[in-house]
């Protein structure tokens, strides 16, 4: 076992035995024979097969519609853990949002010095087009995806923001219901708190940010780039369980600053989009004139307040890895709070102080790239070869303002089916946070486990796999009488 | 419904119902080849299949003749063949596949399953022998397609538009199918020869065994053309087709509250020439002529169903 697996703490085994949400689980565990366990992975699988829940990865040679690895053993969080994480979670969602309405706006933050103003103008997250524009509802990020990871029982840290176009959401859903089939009396001995409405807050939220030239019902589209790209399968999911329209830039037209959408009726007018393209696609007259993905004029109709974006344009300031180490000053600045959750203390290259022990310290730290995302470009430097902390050493003299650097968390483990049994695996959790009139945060999100021994690399496209996420609406299963030793039933 | 499913949706009922067809084409040819091979005839038939399936342009930009081997590739596997069995289901699948919430499991799994097939089919399974029991798997899996979509889809837009696709093909087919061998229809025409041809022509629709049902009594043209034309009995007559997709563009318009175009006209028009048709007079003005004039109207709907429902949106 490599040495962040040895120091990290294990969500299951505390110090002083099994902690209490995870007790029935591991009386569970010590019952089932692996041969269960192997045919129920084997269900699971096929479970997922069928329903066709892939990953679509293009480009790469092998199976373009991949699935991903599904552990069986569900991450378990208390109530009383949950209460203080969603109440960071909201904390710091409102002042992403508070800052992206200022940096859109007014740019207080900047003229009060709490953020430097060269990393927001001149950042390729900056949407110019957004300025002096209040979209409706005065929200940006509708729905915002927030990385956490746990280094102990009481530590969890913010590993960075998504509030562009997080995905991942159908997998807390669809992980939900696979569990819920394989598992039905484990589930029932435990008091799940439910994750099915997350479809119904979704269109609730985006209904709730309707455009004011919206009267009545506002028709709800989801705008996605096709069978071509990776999140696919939840965009269909996704419109189907909210009965939308699944849209592509084609089947939309803007006239006179209205959207419609094309159907076989006729013309039929949009007034909200959930879009699942990235800016750069959104609408060749405004951002790359080469899409095909989006649709021409829709920042005109959005900018005339007859259509609303969900997320808005320009989101990506707020996530970006370079303004990240700011966000607790959000906090602070905007709500006069102390952050709830904190961050993961980061080293921006650009700086020379921070380079300069950055540099010295390559074999500690994990270097990411400030515009990389799925785990793309990155520099775990305790498990890097000496070859590939050199090539990253003279990458980050040839462009340090594209590079920052965290130490290495020994990130919490959970219990997961590997090959030779039963061994802890690092997790991280991205909960999903809706914001429209009012901030709506599901119990529970997607948790990601690192399949290979020791290694902290939790993404999809990298290997990864997901589990189950439950958050218990009490402290852990009662014991049953006698103990939970003594059960007999160990069927499940 | 926006206008790319419905459009998607059209096009997986004609290119499933194509796939099937051209199997149903394949299946007859390869038979009466093996039959006139006695009389030195056997590349007619493969020479009319492959006028029947209109890719004959096509073909011959590729190979230098019409023969078993060559046709059987072209109709199977060719690539650059829009009417081939592969690239059919491909397409059918390639439209199914971004329309996915429109379809139901059933559907999606036959159709996905067939794919998932031809993706790894060896080169053996159409040599030869081998041949009919490919063809007869073609039509089982286009069958149990139909079947799940009959089955299991509520019956609102997208099932019409599958319907429309499938029935659109399907008269295509029969009125290419008795083009090619109109002249055997002709009032002179008689012979062993044709007495095959006849059987062949009515097994290509599936439709002998109807044809004695219906009629009792030994093959005539005159009958035949009259089953495969004009008889609603017979669920690959053009009579038959057309009342569907007539019956099925009324009822898209019913659900969007009256809204009639062009397209609604001409549906009419087509049904009301067949409903009302007499084959003695068909006959008369010539069978040819009345086929083309059929092939071309029901091009001409197409393009109008198309214009009204999938293009006129913006």
């Amino acid at each position: 076992m490599s040495q962040t697996a040895t120091a990290a703490f294990n969500e299951m085994h505390g110090a002083d035995g099994v902690r209490a949400p995870y007790a029935d689980i591991a009386c569970w565990l010590r019952a089932t024979p692996r041969e269960q366990l192997d045919r129920k992975r084997r269900e699971a699988e096929l479970l997922f097969r069928r329903i066709g829940i892939t990953f679509a990865v293009y480009g790469e040679g092998g199976d373009p519609e991949r699935l991903i690895p599904f552990d069986l053993i569900p991450r378990i969080i208390a109530r009383s853990e949950w209460e203080r994480l969603a109440a960071g979670l909201r904390q710091r969602v409102r002042a992403l949002n508070a800052f992206l309405a200022d940096i859109y706006g007014a740019r207080e933050i900047l003229r009060a010095g709490r953020v430097p103003e060269s990393l927001v103008v001149g950042n390729e997250g900056f949407r110019a087009e957004m300025m002096h524009f209040v979209p409706p509802g005065g929200i940006y990020t509708h729905v915002c995806g927030i990385d956490l990871v746990r280094t102990a029982a009481d530590q969890f840290y913010v590993l960075e923001d998504n509030c562009r176009t997080p995905s991942g959401v159908s997998y807390m859903l669809e992980n939900r219901g696979a569990m819920l089939r394989l598992f039905p009396r484990l589930c029932a001995r435990h008091k799940l708190a439910p994750v099915s409405r997350y479809p119904e807050e979704l269109l609730a939220t985006l209904k709730a940010v309707a455009p004011p030239a919206c009267k009545g019902e506002p028709t709800v589209v989801l705008l996605t780039p096709g069978p071509y790209n990776s999140a696919y399968y939840e965009h269909c999911f996704l419109a189907d369980e909210m009965g939308v329209e699944v849209v592509e830039g084609a089947d939309l037209l803007v006239q006179d600053k209205v959207v419609f959408m094309r159907t076989t009726a006729g013309p039929k007018r949009v007034d909200v989009i959930y879009r699942r393209i990235d800016d750069d696609f959104l609408d060749p007259e405004c951002f790359r004139p080469d899409s095909l993905l989006g649709v021409p004029g829709l920042m005109a109709a959005y900018r005339a307040g007859n259509v609303a974006l969900a997320n808005a344009p320009g989101c990506g300031i707020a996530d970006d890895k370079a303004i990240y180490p700011y966000v607790p000053e959000m906090v602070r600045f905007y709500l006069g709070e102390e952050p709830l959750i904190a961050n993961v203390p980061t080293w921006l290259c650009e700086r020379d102080e921070d380079r300069k022990y950055v540099l010295s310290n390559l074999d500690k730290l994990v270097l990411k790239l400030t515009r990389g995302s799925g785990g793309y470009g990155m520099l775990v430097g305790p498990h890097a070869t000496a070859a590939q902390r050199e090539a990253f050493r003279a990458r980050i003299l040839a462009r340090p303002a594209d590079y920052i650097a965290q130490p290495t968390l020994a990130l919490s483990t959970c219990p997961t089916v590997v090959e030779q049994g039963i061994a802890p695996r690092h997790v991280d959790l991205r909960p999903f946070i809706l914001s429209g009139k009012e901030i709506r945060i599901i119990p529970g999100g997607l948790t990601r486990v690192a399949l290979r021994e020791g290694s902290l690399v939790v993404n999809s496209s990298q290997g990864g796999g997901t589990k189950d996420t439950w958050v218990l609406e009490d402290e852990g299963p009662a014991e049953p009488p006698g103990g939970f030793a003594q059960r007999q039933d160990q069927a499940c | 419904m926006l206008s790319r499913t419905a459009d998607s949706l059209f096009w997986l009922g004609r290119y499933t119902e194509r796939a099937g067809n051209v199997a149903r084409g394949l299946a007859v040819a390869s038979h009466m080849a093996a039959l006139s091979a006695r009389l030195g005839s056997e590349g007619e038939e493969w020479r009319s299949l492959l006028d029947a399936s209109g890719g004959e342009a096509g073909f011959y930009r590729k190979y230098p003749a019409p023969t078993q081997d060559a046709v059987v590739h072209w109709l199977v596997y060719d690539p650059g063949n829009p009417s081939g069995i592969i690239p059919c289901i491909e397409a059918a699948r390639r439209n199914a596949r971004t329309v996915r919430t429109a379809l139901t499991v059933d559907m999606w799994e036959a159709l996905n399953d067939t794919w998932n097939r031809l993706r790894d089919l060896a080169p053996e399974a159409t040599e030869g022998g081998n041949l009919p029991e490919f063809l007869g798997w073609v039509r089982e899996r286009v069958t149990l397609f139909n079947g799940a979509a009959h089955d299991t889809m509520l019956r609102d837009e997208a099932w019409r538009f599958v319907q429309l696709g499938t029935m659109l093909e399907r008269a295509d087919n029969t009125a290419r199918l008795l083009d090619v061998k109109h002249h055997l229809l002709a009032p002179a025409a008689d012979g062993t020869v044709d007495y095959m041809q006849w059987q062949a022509i009515l097994r290509s629709v599936s439709a002998l065994r109807s044809y004695q049902w219906i009629y009792r009594d030994r093959l005539e043209p005159r009958r035949i053309a009259e089953l495969m034309i004009l008889r609603p009995e017979l669920p690959r007559s053009l009579m038959a087709c057309h009342a569907q997709v007539a019956e099925t563009l009324d009822a898209i318009a019913t659900g969007q509250g009256g809204r009639r175009g062009e397209c609604h006209r001409m549906a009419g028009e087509l049904q009301a020439r067949l409903r009302f048709g007499r084959i003695d007079a068909i006959l008369a003005a010539g069978l040819h002529a009345f086929l083309t004039d059929m092939i071309i109207r029901a091009a001409d709907l197409g393009t109008e169903i198309e214009r009204f429902y999938i293009q006129a949106a913006g």
